[in-house]
């Protein structure tokens, strides 16, 4: 009987792990949309291109050795299906701990998790560098990224590996829930390092410092893409409870939801009227990057925080990000979709807000924890977008940009048949 | 024969088009144009950053007139666009040396 009962919870916990892997996943549909709705219509096709290409070469390089590198293990997934006697082994494993709940779940359904995170880290990055880089020299990075920047610093943190053998932040009392920082800044901060070395689109700035605006193309495609995103972040938080088959993990995973929408509603409000009153009008990307502000500083701890709690941690998110949005673009640092606000500025946020509600977190862990990921993601990414930029050059030709980088890398147009005006 | 060209703005199309169909005007040439004038651009104001729209979407109609319906048609459209606001539009009224309708072979007066 009790084997039963653990076999069944084996079963729930291992399904959840995929549903809400398979809701991630969507979050890179959701960046695809709303990227491509906050560039011009010039540059859609190729924004898209590396969309879906940086999750597939993601996945790949995450299952190659990026997976092994933040959990041990061996390259290439092998032995991941477990050996022969696999279930009677796991039985027993759970037998002898008195059939506590520990985390119970198939291995793959742990790899198929991980890799969704580690393409939505990606993802961060195409927005801020959208309209002026080259396609490959970006997937090249996706590589580096994907395959080690990132898995080192989920060593350190999910992986619970001490940092180059000196310290662990586990000890320091680090707390990242679902990745405020490990994701989504780890994505802002190797976005930062490429716009650095980028510079800013064409007509960004004017000769006299002057900043100008250059307006998204489609606003409702925009609008899907934070909607999916939304969605897709109940499996983000959801699933990085772990596990659902007991009372106190459900009670766990319903709370996470409960705080993940309310924070997200909170940053749309805080946002919406944040513009208002600074700008005079109901800017919809400030309301759409609000909600995702909301939901970035909520991931860092979806499971402790109160109702209340989640929602004007939510509200201050949003608030944050539109004044970021504001005092980056004066920084002279273009980045069209807000990435590096939304992911980078409220993703430390985020970290910061951890000891509010967790005893188990610290104040000095939660700081050094986000320099050490920032510094380390920062660094090597600024390492490997300057030996590109030596060796091929990282931005396409000044022509190109004018053109739009639609027909130069990929030969094709989003909207064939509109007409152009301007 | 006369060629009036007009720039308008766009939501009193459909009122210069009946204007000029009452006065019996029986072909008409409408494109979507942008420019400037007296009215200049204006400001937008997009993520905090404001952008400076210099063109702004215009009207531009043209229509083969009869000298004989000419002025009838000039006071129709200027009194059909007219808003009163600046950013009217204007009229422009040139000489039209030929006409050719193309089905049938019909020229000058005949063709239009």
């Amino acid at each position: 009987m009790e084997n039963q009962i653990f076999e069944l919870q084996y079963a729930i916990d291992t399904f959840y792990f995929l549903v809400c892997g398979a809701l991630v996943m969507w979050m890179a549909a959701g960046f695809a949309m709303l990227e491509s709705g906050l560039v011009r219509a010039k540059n859609t096709a190729e924004i898209l291109t590396k969309n879906m290409a940086l999750y597939a070469v993601a996945c790949i390089m995450y299952l190659i050795c990026g997976y092994a590198i933040m959990y041990g293990g061996d390259i290439f997934l092998s032995g991941i299906a477990g050996g022969p006697d696999y279930v009677q082994e796991t039985l027993a494993a759970s037998a002898e701990a008195g059939f506590n709940g520990g985390s119970v779940y198939s291995a793959a359904s742990d790899f198929f998790f991980q890799v969704v995170f580690v393409a939505t880290a990606m993802s961060i990055v195409s927005g801020a560098v959208a309209e002026r880089m080259k396609l490959w020299v970006f997937l090249g990075f996706a590589v580096v990224m994907t395959g080690f920047i990132y898995p080192m610093e989920g060593a350190w943190t999910w992986g619970g590996k001490a940092v180059f053998g000196m310290y662990s932040l586990g000890d320091l009392g680090f707390s990242d829930f679902a990745g405020s920082g490990i994701v989504h800044m780890a994505g802002a901060a190797a976005a930062l390092a490429g716009v650095l070395l980028l510079g800013p689109r064409k007509g960004k700035y004017g000769p006299k410092g002057e900043i100008r605006a250059i307006p998204g193309a489609n606003l409702p495609l925009a609008t899907l893409g934070t909607f999916v995103l939304w969605l897709g972040w109940f499996g983000f938080n959801g699933g990085s409870v772990l596990k659902l088959g007991d009372i106190a993990n459900a009670n766990s995973v319903a709370m996470v939801f409960l705080n993940t929408n309310t924070a997200a509603a909170g940053g749309a409000v805080a946002a919406l009227i944040t513009a208002r009153l600074a700008f005079g009008k109901a800017d919809l990307t400030m309301l759409l990057n609000g909600a995702l502000a909301g939901l970035v500083a909520i991931t860092a701890e979806p499971s402790t925080p109160s109702p209340l709690a989640a929602t004007i941690f939510g509200v201050i998110a949003g608030v944050i990000v539109v004044f970021s949005i504001v005092a980056v673009d004066k920084l002279k640092i273009d980045d069209p979709v807000g990435a590096i606000s939304v992911h980078g500025v409220v993703g430390v946020f985020g970290l910061l807000i951890v000891p509010i509600t967790n005893d188990g977190a610290t104040f000095v862990g939660q700081i050094v924890g986000a320099l050490t990921i920032f510094v380390w993601v920062f660094v090597t990414s600024l390492i490997v977008w300057a030996i590109l930029k030596a060796v091929c050059g990282i931005r396409v030709s000044e022509e190109e940009e004018t053109e739009g980088v639609d027909i130069g890398e990929c030969g094709l147009e989003a909207y064939p048949e509109f007409t152009k005006i301007s | 024969m006369k060629l009036l060209t007009a720039i308008i703005k766009p939501f009193r199309l459909d009122d210069v088009r009946e204007a000029l169909s009452d006065i019996g005007v029986r072909g008409i040439t409408v494109t979507e144009v942008k420019g400037f004038g007296r009215q200049k651009g204006h400001t937008e104001l997009y993520r905090g950053a404001e952008y400076v729209v210099d063109f702004l979407p215009k009207m531009k109609i043209e229509v083969a007139l009869d000298d004989a319906l000419v002025d009838q048609a000039v006071e129709a459209v200027a009194k059909a666009a007219n808003t009163g606001k600046i950013g009217d539009g204007k009229i422009f009224v040139f000489p039209l040396e030929q006409a050719i309708r193309i089905r049938t072979g019909e020229s000058g007066k005949d063709a239009l």
